[in-house]
């Protein structure tokens, strides 16, 4: 138990649906979520798929710890073949949504081939309607959610919707649920919005059953208080929220700032968690109202801001002067740093308009900074901008470039191509900072090594969620490794991929992980499900996982030549902070990375290894 | 000597007046240690997690042996994460 056993899959071409027992078998090898609902689609779907045609597939994934009482146990996560990238992706999101699609009765939902007209689909328990989506279609993610909920009379309902970006298949859309969290990365809310799918409803009034309930509480209570008794998920992150990084990373030297031409922002106080919990100038209030938390989390490291109803962005919008999702970390290096921008008040705007259209605010950030640099360099000039005036620092270019992303208008239809396709088509691909056509979150490779090889060997392209090294080599969890040093870092980052890849499949959140280890994790999904669930079994999943979705993308038709590095970071040394005179060490720590993954120096897993995993 | 220090998150009260987003320039003699100058704003010692020289993490047991030399930056924060 722990997993319903139940799929529901749904055929969008046909518009009909049907139950069918889960594989209980697979979900003994990849355990749920991203695991399990991976091994589905690379079952069902071509790897040289169109990722925008009707041959790929949809999943939204539980899994076994979602909806239970498990600290953080509200987790799902959108699977697919990424737009953006052409790779396999996996987008995971917090929420109630999860929760509430457990309740009602479902381990998974499929979505295959593509609807004739634009459709919402509710499923309320077993009951599961597509519905004609006429009136909310070319509406915001915030719309759709108060349409529907004022449609079926209940509040009660969890929304996951696109924006206009996914409607007009921005390759870096999300799925939003609950307003403001997301499947943020890889472009899942275009495939959404290809086919033709503007939101799923979900409403449970079931429960999730476990193993061993005596079991179950036991392992639950411990873990949560040892998120309790630990600093930083007890205090840290619910009081500064994951925004507390912005310090942190700038005097550390690991910052990208201005498309990375720089590793530190002189703007990064301005735009910190210290910033957002200060009184502001104009009306003596902080942007920074509470914290929040996801469906069972005990930690609430999330951030709910107000902007400054007299700002620029919104003094003539009342319609924003709401209290909503606040700046996360990622997000605000992203609309931040990366465009040289320290207009805390506007980045906040912009991240709503993000979540209200569906932008994923890390790849729209970059690609704007990429975007920067081509204009401030002369490649483009006002007549592609449509007139924006696009310098690095501009909040009001900023503001400019959202407001036209979503709606693909103007030079917003350049811009959510993202950066690789964007900088391709000015002649200037090495500005693009991506790794397999996605852009890179919020630390310099050159300052930390080891997130060099994790964007490098990223399967869903550049990403630090993957193998959160940070953890260790800056913020000493578990034990601190030293960020300017190559050696030791192919392990490191093998081993933060194999048991993320497990925790990304259990229905918690990866940033339990903070003070959690797999012997924390083991007893509780041991207590839900069948099938002795040791930490060794959970990291067997976990490296089995890693290379299924390994061997998708080699047959997507990615090689070793793709687990690279933008050439900025590979030549141009930093130039300020402890990394200065360093580049990103990647050759130094790839073939290591090969050799214990069992793989050959063309990066494709042996036959051996794939025996030894039963893959 | 002047030496700068940056007190982050739960630290920020104990930096001393004059102090202007969690950074404050001061003079120090010059053979004061990171522990030492810590001590003398009674940072509490459990407190200090993450201590960065310059960008550069000094353990524990370092902090009561280094010296700040002119001009040196010293930022600290209690245990914290993100992501
Ligand atoms: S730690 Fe943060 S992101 Fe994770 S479940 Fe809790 S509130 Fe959500």
């Amino acid at each position: 138990m722990g997993w319903t056993g139940k799929v529901l899959r749904i055929d969008l071409s046909n518009g009909t649906s049907k139950s069918e027992p889960l594989n209980m078998e697979w979900a003994d090898k990849y355990l749920g979520q991203r695991g399990l609902a991976s091994k589905y689609l690379v079952e069902e779907v071509d790897p040289k798929a169109d990722p925008l045609g009707p041959e790929n597939k949809l999943i939204m994934a539980t899994g076994p710890l979602t909806g239970t009482c498990a600290s953080t146990g509200g987790r799902y996560s959108v699977i697919t073949k990424g737009p953006l990238t052409g790779a396999i992706a996996c987008s995971n999101s917090g929420g109630y949504f999860g929760a509430e699609l457990k309740f009602a009765g479902w381990d998974m939902v499929i979505f295959e081939g593509q609807s004739p007209k634009p459709v919402y689909v509710t499923i309320f328990d077993d009951d599961v309607q597509l519905r004609d989506a006429s009136d909310i279609w070319g509406k915001s993610v915030w719309d759709a959610d108060k349409y529907i909920k004022s449609t079926h009379q209940d509040q009660m309902i969890h929304v996951a919707a696109i924006g206009v970006a996914g409607e007009n298949e921005v390759l870096y859309s999300c799925v939003v649920n609950d307003l403001h969290r997301a499947a943020g990365r890889s472009g899942v809310g275009a495939v959404m919005g290809n086919k033709n799918i503007k939101a799923v409803a979900v409403r449970g009034t079931g429960g999730v059953k476990v193993k061993d309930f005596k079991a179950f509480m036991d392992a639950t209570n411990a873990g949560k208080k040892v998120l309790k008794d630990n600093a930083v998920t007890g205090e840290g992150l619910p009081a500064y929220g994951t925004q507390v990084l912005m310090n942190v990373i700038n005097e550390a030297g690991a910052m990208p700032t201005r498309n990375g031409a720089d590793v530190q922002f002189e703007g990064a106080g301005d735009i910190s968690a210290e910033a957002m919990a200060e009184p502001r100038r104009t009306d003596g209030k902080p942007n920074l109202l509470t914290n929040q938390a996801c469906f069972g989390c005990t930690i609430a490291c999330g951030r709910i801001s107000k902007v400054d109803e007299t700002h620029f962005t919104i003094q003539n919008k009342p319609e924003y002067w709401h209290a909503s999702g606040g700046l996360e970390y990622e997000a605000a290096w992203a609309l931040g740093s990366a465009t040289g921008t320290n207009d805390l008040e506007a980045l906040t705007y912009v991240n709503f308009i993000c979540n209200e259209q569906g932008i994923d605010p890390i790849s729209f950030g970059a690609t704007v900074g990429a975007a920067m640099e081509l204009y401030e360099t002369g490649v483009i000039d006002d007549k592609v901008t449509g007139g924006i005036e696009l310098k690095f620092g501009s909040a009001e270019a900023l503001v400019q470039c959202v407001e036209l992303t979503g709606k693909a208008e103007g030079f917003g239809k350049e811009l959510g191509m993202g950066s690789k396709r964007l900088t391709e088509k000015y002649g200037k691909p090495e500005l693009s900072m991506t790794v397999k056509g996605q852009e890179f979150p919020a630390y310099d490779p050159r300052g930390i090594q080891g997130m060099g090889l994790t964007y490098a060997t990223s399967n869903r392209g550049a990403c630090h969620l993957r193998s959160y090294t940070v953890a260790s080599e800056i913020l000493g969890i578990p034990e601190k490794t030293d960020p300017l040093e190559t050696d030791g870092k192919a392990g490191l980052v093998k081993a933060f991929q194999d048991a993320t890849a497990a925790v990304d499949s259990s229905g918690l959140c990866v940033f339990t992980t903070f003070a959690w280890t797999l012997e924390d994790i083991a007893p509780q999904v041991d207590a839900a499900c069948e099938g002795n669930w040791s930490v060794d079994k959970l990291l067997e999943a976990g490296e089995r996982i890693w290379n299924m979705e390994r061997i998708f993308n080699n047959q997507a038709g990615f090689t070793a030549a793709d687990d690279n590095l933008p050439q900025r970071l590979l030549k141009d040394a930093a130039k300020t902070g402890p990394a200065e005179g360093l580049v990103a060490g990647l050759d130094k720590m790839l073939p290591e990375y090969y050799e214990l993954r069992g793989w050959t120096q063309e990066g494709v897993p042996t036959n051996e290894t794939l025996e030894r995993l039963a893959v | 000597m002047q030496v700068t220090l940056k007190l982050f998150a739960s630290l920020s009260p104990c930096l001393p007046p004059g102090a202007v987003r969690n950074k404050v320039d001061l003079e120090v003699d010059s053979n004061t240690t990171i522990l030492g100058l810590l001590d003398s704003h009674h940072v509490p010692r459990e407190k200090c997690h993450l201590v960065l020289l310059n960008g550069v993490f000094h353990a524990p047991e370092e902090r009561d042996k280094v010296a700040l030399k002119e001009g040196d930056v010293l930022a600290v924060w209690p245990p914290v994460a993100g992501g």
